[in-house]
């Protein structure tokens, strides 16, 4: 990955600029057409279900003006001022933006009032296994294998897990169904394997082991989809059960937060348990090393090619796991790409969190939050000039705010030193 | 000087090659407990080889190696360092996004139920910091270092594996003089402390201080064993290089003329966007070198790179013969009359994957007679290649051949070649003779008189303090970004120098 | 033995590839096996539904016609330093335009000497739009190419299917079928069948002239050096003063143009209209065929080839052998598996690169 470094700086300072003005366009668009487009009756977002439910009421016209003003000075402060109180604005911008988007397709829509409460929770449902997958390249990638290919191992987790279900026991849940799980998560490693079989130790470029993995997973699943799955007419099999955390799934307004299937719980563990290896643990201590400085992790006696392979195989497992997410955990069938670039996703997920865990689970959050939303817009019969939002739009919102968030975000990121290049034992 | 006890170190009859390189052949060497020996040899000899298999990073072709008289067999360097073996490479090997206390712990970690425990080894590494006199912060980030402290945690990091045969690849090459008054200091201590030390280097001067026993190394065997007390300096030099040779290029006299390169007031960012050449001023004259002397990391490299228009000037000036050069792109600036050979010439000056002819016309390729519109015309090309390789006397198998596949030498004179054979107002040099054996390095110095005495302005940066003494004409000492002095070649003398080298004034 | 030996090492650059795909059908040949098929049976009526009659290998060499496009933009790319995968959403972006381009009423009864170039030039320029913005993130804020180029895919998969399948409003999509297509070209505007029946139609020389031209432009020009620097040291390009971002948004842009042609020529030759889901996966087997080729503009038309072969006898294998046509992903996923940088074959074949100097 060589980026040409020189202007490195240049653009960074560019980029609040650039920044700040795209900023003060938008505001100035908001405040011009969209205003006093929207209607100003007042309108409700509710925390909540029921009568006494926590709700905020505002004007749709009123309150855009005055997002609107918000962008404007902030963008503008932006373009010719610098420095940490410029960035907190455009930081606070952005969740002004995203507070627009949400008032606007409340007042383009018949409804009156939505309930936020599902909308966040939704978030993360969905950004969990973008965050899943987010963690399984951060593995490989901190060891300084490049990870195009969590799609790949995600499929295969999710089109080989649900073929070992269906085989088992024909989708009936119990305990093949864990079982299956099992098969998942040992299938993203399979295919983890591979790649690092290619790129660890045969030094074939990093990113055509993850592609080739990648295609080997699509064959690889539609094949067995129309060979075993389509003849076992498997298609709506038990999924894993929902639990709830006695306790905290009884908290008003967020409680629902706590009663979710196993997978998704084991998001956050995962999470914790991976930050907690990173940094404190001597086998963390050595990836950090090996994606860093190979060589002098060498001649200090680390074995480079046996950490970077339980790096990335570690990884695998984990995309396995989020593939298992997909297929046993939440829609109990395989449809062939069914992952539908969520691997992809979670790369740029993973470089918005600079390759460090917290952020990484943030970053994939807020891919989550994407998609949610997305969902939520088309639920509320958005009409925009007279004709329904069309659903591809929104469809399209993560990936754009991908674009977004890459072009916005890696100046500022520096991946690992020694990320992307093969690793030759001297002599 | 200490007598020598029991050998602790025995080397015999190694051979190592590389595919077209025979590295070592049949090379025999042994370390006595409590000595210095130095390895001596120049660029190439092949003394890295040698250690990196004694250290366990090669595996030799032929030959054995003897650990206090054990004959060993190491398959990494985990088994040297459990043999007690240390090394400091000439190139740190150390991880920047970790901490002093992380480095010097990796591969040798303790750990309680797979946690690490830093605890011990913080205060493990207090005591050595102590008892040799190494000071450091365990917990700054060593990226954030400067290059003498990063050399204290590579020493740290061998004595905290308790090695007692310590192997130090060239360590003073990025060492101002007074560090490396100070560095073989310690290294004394170190072997009063009971240690055994391989010193391996190309520095006679460091070898007549140091040195108990001296193995000379030459294109990969063994030239001679000897002693400080039975030779000279010059019967060294003649050994390391297999001729005589005086290392003082005959540099005549200059006669300067106007002044042809102004730089006023410059300040350039380095990639992390932190000010690395500050307020920098100087000017350079026609038929004159202007010498830089500095430790590097100074801001050496963003200096040159904002000159050659590579890298942005965020304020300041730099003119040449009165003109501006700000804001124009390289490719301006080499046609202007500029001419660079870049530090780094894997890097930046020439394409490996390209044939040495391609290289001699890396930047004017799009020029008559080397292309017609758009359409490149390779007999030109091939014509003007052959021309350059008879007169800088490029050895090469021919002129379609990768340039990756030369010597270093030869490739440094691809560089040479294609930015000396062309009219040049001002030449950027920056370290220029970095990793070249004496014959090629006798060959630049000798190039870059001669195009001086041709009336071009030499701007040279280098951090060899001996190579700018040399060379320049006027010396310049770079210190945290800025000419903190310039002086006439005659006035400039390695202790002053060194001093404002490594503290920026005079006043020590 | 030892010419023997030598000579084997020697045939590398053919020899690699060769065993790749041999080795992939045996990979796939378990795959067949385990189904409770016949591997023999399964590839013969691959190899008969590919090239089992003129009429045959004329849909192969059809088939094979938009791969060399895109294959050609991956590998132009490549050589560029960029990787490309963005052919998918290139090649539907100059595919989308043509048809777009091609049905607009004030052209109508134009001859087909103005309207197939402007339906071409149509395809190139979508291509070429799609394919600048991922190269100006890249050299601009240096976005990594690959991400933005998925991304990019996705984005034109979901801006087609829209803009195809919409019925409220109407967009593009020809009412007077129940299937979401485009209205059809005036038959002036599209390119001639060469095989009455098939859909090998004259996009092929285009594609031919293409890879000549690419082939030309990188070892003769001075824009190929410049892109075969860039590509392989950047920081050198600088050096020597060339300007690193444009010649990299330039052959970023250049590479969805190839692409774009391509759709073009497959949308006015072998369809004369679009469907939005016709190109699915396209840019992955174009990553393949360039790698197989070595990203060498005229390997790929082989390497093209043998991809039209598998994707037009794979129903035929499907018929006899009762094998999904998925089994064709399978053998090209290996395929690539084993061409990858070809160290997995070097290793299995025992075939060493040749010595590469180390210094030492």
């Amino acid at each position: 990955m060589t980026a040409p470094s020189l202007r490195r700086r240049f653009v960074a300072v560019d980029r609040v600029r650039a920044l700040g003005a795209i900023y003060v366009v938008f505001g100035l668009v908001l405040l011009m057409r969209v205003a006093p487009a929207l209607p100003d009756d007042p309108e409700r977002f509710l925390f909540g279900t029921g009568p006494d439910a926590l709700a905020w009421t505002f004007r749709p016209s009123t309150t855009t003006v005055v997002i609107a003003s918000a962008l404007v000075t902030f963008g503008a402060l932006a373009l010719v001022r610098s420095g940490r109180l410029v960035s907190g604005g455009l930081v606070l911008g952005g969740v002004l933006a995203v507070v627009m988007l949400l008032v606007a397709s409340l007042a383009l829509s018949p409804n009156k009032s939505t309930n936020l409460v599902p909308l966040f929770i939704q978030s993360l449902r969905l950004g969990s296994p973008i965050a899943l997958g987010a963690l399984a390249g951060m593995w490989s990638e901190r060891s300084g294998v490049v990870n195009i290919g969590i799609e790949g191992m995600m499929l295969a987790g999710a089109g080989i897990g649900f073929v070992a279900y269906a085989l088992l026991n024909g989708g009936a849940g119990g305990l093949p169904l864990y079982v299956a799980v099992l098969v998942a998560v040992a299938a993203g490693g399979l295919f983890a394997a591979l790649h690092s079989l290619m790129s660890v130790t045969l030094g074939t470029d990093q990113i055509v082991s993850g592609v080739a993995v990648n295609l080997l997973a699509i064959g690889l699943t539609s094949f067995l989809r129309s060979q075993v799955l389509v003849p076992l007419n498997a298609d709506s099999a038990t999924t894993l059960p929902e639990l709830s955390i006695p306790g905290l799934s009884s908290l008003p307004i967020i409680g629902d937060l706590f009663s979710a299937k196993p997978i998704f719980f084991l998001t956050f563990v995962a999470f914790g348990a991976s930050a907690f290896v990173l940094t404190r643990t001597r086998w963390g201590l050595r990836v950090r090393s090996v994606g860093e400085n190979p060589h002098a992790a060498e001649t200090l006696g680390v074995d480079v090619m046996r950490v970077r392979y339980q790096a990335v195989i570690l990884g695998g497992c984990i995309a396995g796991l989020a593939g298992a997410q997909f297929s046993l955990e939440t829609v109990g069938s395989f449809d062939d790409l069914m992952t539908n670039g969520t691997g992809f996703i979670a790369l740029a997920a993973l470089i918005f969190g600079k390759w460090r865990p917290w952020p990484v689970l943030a970053g994939s959050m807020f891919f989550g939050f994407a998609r949610a939303l997305g969902v939520r817009i088309q639920l509320l019969n958005v009409e925009v000039a007279g004709f329904p939002l069309p659903s591809q739009f929104l469809q399209a919102v993560p990936y754009v705010v991908t674009m977004v968030v890459l072009a916005g975000a890696i100046g500022r990121a520096i991946p690992p030193a020694a990320i992307g290049r093969p690793y030759r034992r001297p002599g | 000087m200490t007598g020598a006890g029991r050998h602790v170190l025995e080397v015999e009859g190694i051979t190592k090659t590389f595919p077209g390189v025979v590295a070592n052949r049949s090379v025999s060497f042994d370390l006595a407990e409590g000595e210095i020996h130095c390895l001596l040899g120049e660029n190439g000899a092949g003394k890295t080889t040698l250690m990196n298999i004694v250290f366990g990073l090669y595996r030799p072709d032929e030959g054995t190696v003897r650990v206090r008289g054990e004959e060993v067999s190491f398959s990494s360097s985990a088994d040297a360092i459990a043999a007690g073996i240390g090394m400091v490479h000439q190139h740190f090997q150390l991880v920047p996004t970790l901490t002093v206390l992380e480095n010097v712990v990796l591969g040798a970690e303790t750990v309680r139920h797979g946690v690490l425990e830093l605890a011990s080894a913080r205060r493990t590494l207090a005591d050595l910091s102590d008892r040799y006199g190494l000071p450091v912060d365990p917990d700054a980030l060593v990226g954030d270092l400067s290059v003498g402290i990063r050399q204290r945690v590579e020493l740290l990091k061998a004595l905290y594996r308790d090695a007692d045969i310590l192997i130090l690849d060239e360590p003073t090459a990025v060492l101002t003089p007074g560090e490396v008054d100070e560095f073989l200091s310690t290294v004394r201590e170190l072997v009063g402390m009971g240690k055994s030390i391989v010193f391996i280097t190309h520095k006679l001067r460091e070898v007549s201080q140091v040195a108990d026993r001296i193995t000379v190394l030459r294109n990969g065997e063994v030239v001679g064993r000897t002693t400080p007390a039975e030779t000279s300096e010059e019967e060294l030099a003649a050994m390391m290089v297999g001729r005589q040779v005086s290392f003082t290029v005959d540099v005549g006299t200059s006669d300067p003329g106007e002044v042809v390169l102004e730089v006023s007031g410059l300040v350039v960012d380095d990639n992390r966007g932190h000010a690395a050449v500050r307020d920098c001023s100087f000017a350079v004259r026609a038929g004159e070198i202007f010498g830089i002397a500095g430790v590097e990391g100074n801001g050496q490299r963003e200096l040159v790179e904002a000159l050659a228009g590579m890298r942005p000037v965020v304020a300041g000036d730099v003119r040449l013969r009165g003109r501006s050069l700000l804001g124009l792109d390289p490719r301006r600036i080499a046609e202007l009359g500029v001419g660079h050979i870049p530090e780094d010439r894997t890097r930046h000056g020439l394409i490996g994957a390209f044939s040495v002819a391609d290289n001699l016309v890396l930047n004017r390729y799009h020029r008559p007679p080397f292309a017609r519109g758009l359409v490149r015309r390779r007999s030109e090309v091939t014509a003007h290649a052959e021309e350059l390789v008879a007169t800088f006397d490029i050895r090469t198998p021919g002129v379609d051949v990768p340039a990756a596949q030369l010597s270093g030498g030869n490739q440094q004179k691809v560089v040479v070649a294609r930015e000396l054979s062309r009219p040049l107002e001002v030449l950027l040099v920056a370290q220029p003779t970095r990793g070249l054996d004496v014959g090629s390095i006798e060959f630049i110095h000798r190039r870059l008189v001669e195009i001086r005495d041709r009336g071009t302005a030499v701007v040279l940066v280098s951090a060899e303090l001996d190579e700018v003494l040399a060379l320049a004409d006027t010396v310049g000492v770079l210190y945290r970004g800025r000419i903190v002095a310039s002086m006439p070649a005659a006035e400039a003398d390695r202790h002053r120098v060194g001093l404002l080298m490594a503290t920026g004034s005079e006043a020590a | 033995m030892t010419t023997i030996r030598a000579t084997y090492l020697r045939m590398a650059p053919v020899s690699v590839p060769i065993l790749a795909i041999v080795t992939a059908l045996a990979v796939a040949a378990v795959a067949v096996l385990a189904s409770g098929s016949d591997p023999l049976v399964a590839y013969g009526a691959l190899i008969e539904g590919a090239l089992g009659s003129p009429e045959r290998i004329a849909t192969t060499v059809g088939r094979a016609t938009p791969f060399i496009g895109t294959a050609l933009a991956m590998a132009f790319a490549y050589k560029a330093g960029l990787f490309n995968i963005g052919a998918e959403g290139q090649i539907l972006a100059g595919a989308l335009l043509a048809a777009w381009v091609g049905t607009w009423s004030f052209l109508q009864g134009w001859p087909g000497v103005v309207l197939i170039p402007v339906v071409l030039a149509a395809g190139t320029v979508g291509g070429f739009v799609w394919g600048l913005v991922p190269g100006v993130l890249k050299a601009r804020t240096g976005a990594h190419e690959v991400i933005t180029t998925i991304m990019m895919n996705f984005i034109m998969s979901l801006l087609a299917v829209w803009l195809v399948n919409s019925l409220d409003p109407i967009i593009l999509r020809d009412p007077d079928v129940s299937v979401a297509r485009t209205r059809p070209l005036p038959e002036a505007a599209r390119l001639w069948e060469l095989v009455p029946g098939t859909k090998l139609h004259l996009g092929l020389f285009i594609m031919l002239g293409l890879v000549a031209a690419t082939a030309w432009v990188l070892d003769r020009t001075t824009f190929g050096f410049e892109v075969r620097a860039v590509g392989t040291n950047p920081e050198s390009a600088t050096y020597a003063g060339m300007n690193v971002n444009r010649i990299t948004i330039l052959a970023m842009a250049l590479s969805g143009a190839m692409a774009g042609l391509a759709g073009a020529g497959h949308v006015s030759g072998a369809e004369g209209f679009l469907s939005p889901g016709v190109f699915v996966n396209v840019g992955f087997d174009a990553i393949a065929i360039a790698l197989l080729a070595r990203a060498n503009p005229w390997g790929i038309v082989p390497a093209a080839l043998l991809w039209g072969a598998l994707l037009s006898g794979a129903p035929l294998m499907q018929q006899r052998a009762g094998m999904s046509t998925d089994l064709v992903r399978i053998i090209e996923a290996t395929v690539l598996v084993f061409i990858a940088g070809d160290a997995m074959i070097r290793w299995l074949f025992r075939i060493r690169s040749n010595g590469e100097v180390s210094t030492a």
